[in-house]
């Protein structure tokens, strides 16, 4: 049996988590390989909901998946696309099959995704889904009865350290640690000083949780330009730009792993943070490359 | 304060009056003559598009208020010619549309989708949601600028991740409102207002759909 990544928490250990992506099918074949792969190399595994606001296999049903083949699974919700009770009752399910850690986020905005069209929910919003869950477990649900049964998660949330302007990010940031966050898990980083000056703030507040710094992988230069202009609070310096272009096309998956290993064994050995967040985003495949050039 | 409304797509129209022969035309002097979409120009031009469809136009007026009570009376007067045709055709807001309906006893058809109640600019050509009745302000947590309209999640505790140098991640162009709300707070040194907690939001106090009305 995987070590419940709450005692995990509790540890010393540096912390590793990856990411899983449901693909838009039944057919998952591909995924349940790469659930294989890195069940027993990492302490969690994530599991995004409707990522980009784009439909896909359920993040619940993937982490049943994760449960069954022994793994540790990390159910990612969002506040898109479910009302109050939608959440509360997918959690009681949740529950019921084993799953354990929960990380809330807002959820990306439905004009970014793929079903433009649809009713955006937000009915509530992360800081506010927290405390919904703080009190499940106090024997109440949102609407004030009471719950019977066991209910207890593991609470996550996630904070954009190089958001732009940072003072309104820290002040949510500050208000999910009050709710009740145990692990933070965050917006991808690559420039490790300004990621240090973010950790010092933030051990500086009144309530802490583990942070785990997101590292994604880059596979050319062209992602890490369309990451830059594209995806808000991400910032790849041109330094690892310019290393993602001298290296020969055969080459850039192998830089995007060197630069991933790098990140990783800096925030390890200068205990930047608690542990790392690693999002593959399609080439979980190599996540165990990453794992073992970083020393993990 | 306005009522915001947009022509709809003409093939739309079409659709709806596909099977009527003789139409009525109603514009409004007031919201919808401000935002160019069923003032006196507008409700002319329908009537010259109507024509090249084949249709027959039975008769036209732009009411002073078309949502105020003496729609009512307006409509009575021109009972002869509203009585020649299959339906009317309404170019005003969807209160409007509603109170022709109320009197006229005939088929309504809406030329317009109503968008939000909203301010104009100066030059009277961007118009903007100022306010969407959610029925629990917020503008004394948020210096007055309300996230439940210019927020596109209608977030009430800060920003979401999607802030990208100040601007909203549906919109390069849009501030995000929290940006906003930020700096305004922080100007007036009442950042603690931010950081309280704030409980999910009491749907129960929209008042619709279907129970849309209250008694004082
Ligand atoms: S908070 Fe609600 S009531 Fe207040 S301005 Fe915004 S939408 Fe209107
Ligand atoms: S970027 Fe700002 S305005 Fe846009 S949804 Fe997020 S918090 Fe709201």
């Amino acid at each position: 049996m995987k070590t419940p990544f709450k005692e995990i928490l509790a540890s010393d250990r540096f912390i590793v988590t990856a990411e899983i992506g449901p693909p838009k099918s039944t057919d998952l074949h591909e995924m349940t390989e790469h659930i294989d792969l890195l069940k027993d190399r990492v302490d969690g595994l994530n599991v995004t909901d409707n990522q980009s606001s784009v439909m896909r296999y359920p993040s619940l049903g993937t982490c049943i998946i994760i449960k069954e083949r022994g793994g540790e699974p990390i159910l990612q919700m969002t506040c898109r696309d479910r009302n109050r009770m939608a959440l509360e009752s997918d959690l009681l399910f949740a529950y019921s099959r084993g799953i354990r850690n929960v990380l809330v986020l807002t959820g990306d905005a439905v004009a970014v995704g793929d079903h433009k069209e649809a009713k955006a929910v937000f009915d509530l919003d992360s800081v506010q889904f927290i405390k919904m869950i703080r009190s499940m477990e106090a024997g109440r649900d949102l609407g004030g009865n009471e719950l019977k049964g066991e209910f207890s998660f593991c609470v996550g949330a996630i904070v954009t350290p190089e958001a732009d302007p940072i003072e309104p990010q820290l002040l949510k940031f500050k208000k999910k640690l009050a709710a009740g966050a145990e692990f933070i898990q965050t917006q991808a980083i690559y420039d490790l000083d300004k990621f240090k000056r973010f950790m010092d703030i933030a051990r500086g507040f009144k309530y802490q949780a583990k942070i785990l710094a997101g590292i994604v992988l880059l596979t050319s230069a062209g992602m890490a330009k369309y990451m830059n202009e594209n995806v808000p609070g991400v910032m790849v310096p041109q330094g690892f730009i310019d290393e993602l272009k001298s290296a020969q096309k055969d080459d850039r998956l192998k830089k995007g792993i060197e630069i991933a290993s790098r990140l990783i064994r800096t925030i390890r050995e200068g205990k930047l943070c608690d542990g790392v967040h690693i999002m593959a985003i399609g080439k979980e495949d190599v996540v165990p490359k990453i794992l073992e050039e970083s020393g993990l | 304060m306005k009522t915001i409304t947009k022509e709809k797509e003409f093939a739309e129209i079409e659709k709806r009056i596909k099977d009527a022969r003789n139409i009525y035309i109603i514009g409004c002097g007031t919201c919808a003559t401000l935002c160019k979409t069923g003032g006196k120009g507008e409700v002319l031009k329908m009537k010259e598009k109507l024509q090249n469809l084949g249709k027959k136009v039975t008769g036209w007026m732009v009411v002073p208020t078309a949502c105020d009570i003496l729609t009512k009376e307006a409509v009575e007067a021109e009972a002869e010619t509203i009585k020649a045709a299959d339906l009317i055709l309404v170019m005003t807001c969807g209160f409007g549309v509603q109170r022709v309906a109320d009197h006229a006893g005939k088929l309504v058809v809406p030329a317009l989708d109503t968008l939000f109640i909203g301010k104009e600019d100066e030059v009277q050509t961007e118009f903007s949601q100022v306010c969407a009745q959610c029925g629990e302000c917020v503008l004394g947590l948020t210096a007055g600028i309300c996230p439940i309209t210019s927020c596109h999640k209608g977030l009430i505790n800060g920003p979401c991740g999607g802030t990208n140098r100040g601007k909203c991640e549906v919109d390069k162009e849009k501030d995000c409102a929290w940006t906003l709300i930020y700096n305004r707070l922080k100007e007036l040194n009442r950042l603690d207002l931010m950081e309280e907690c704030q409980s999910p939001k009491n749907y129960q106090k929209v008042l619709k759909p279907g129970k849309a009305s209250f008694k004082q």
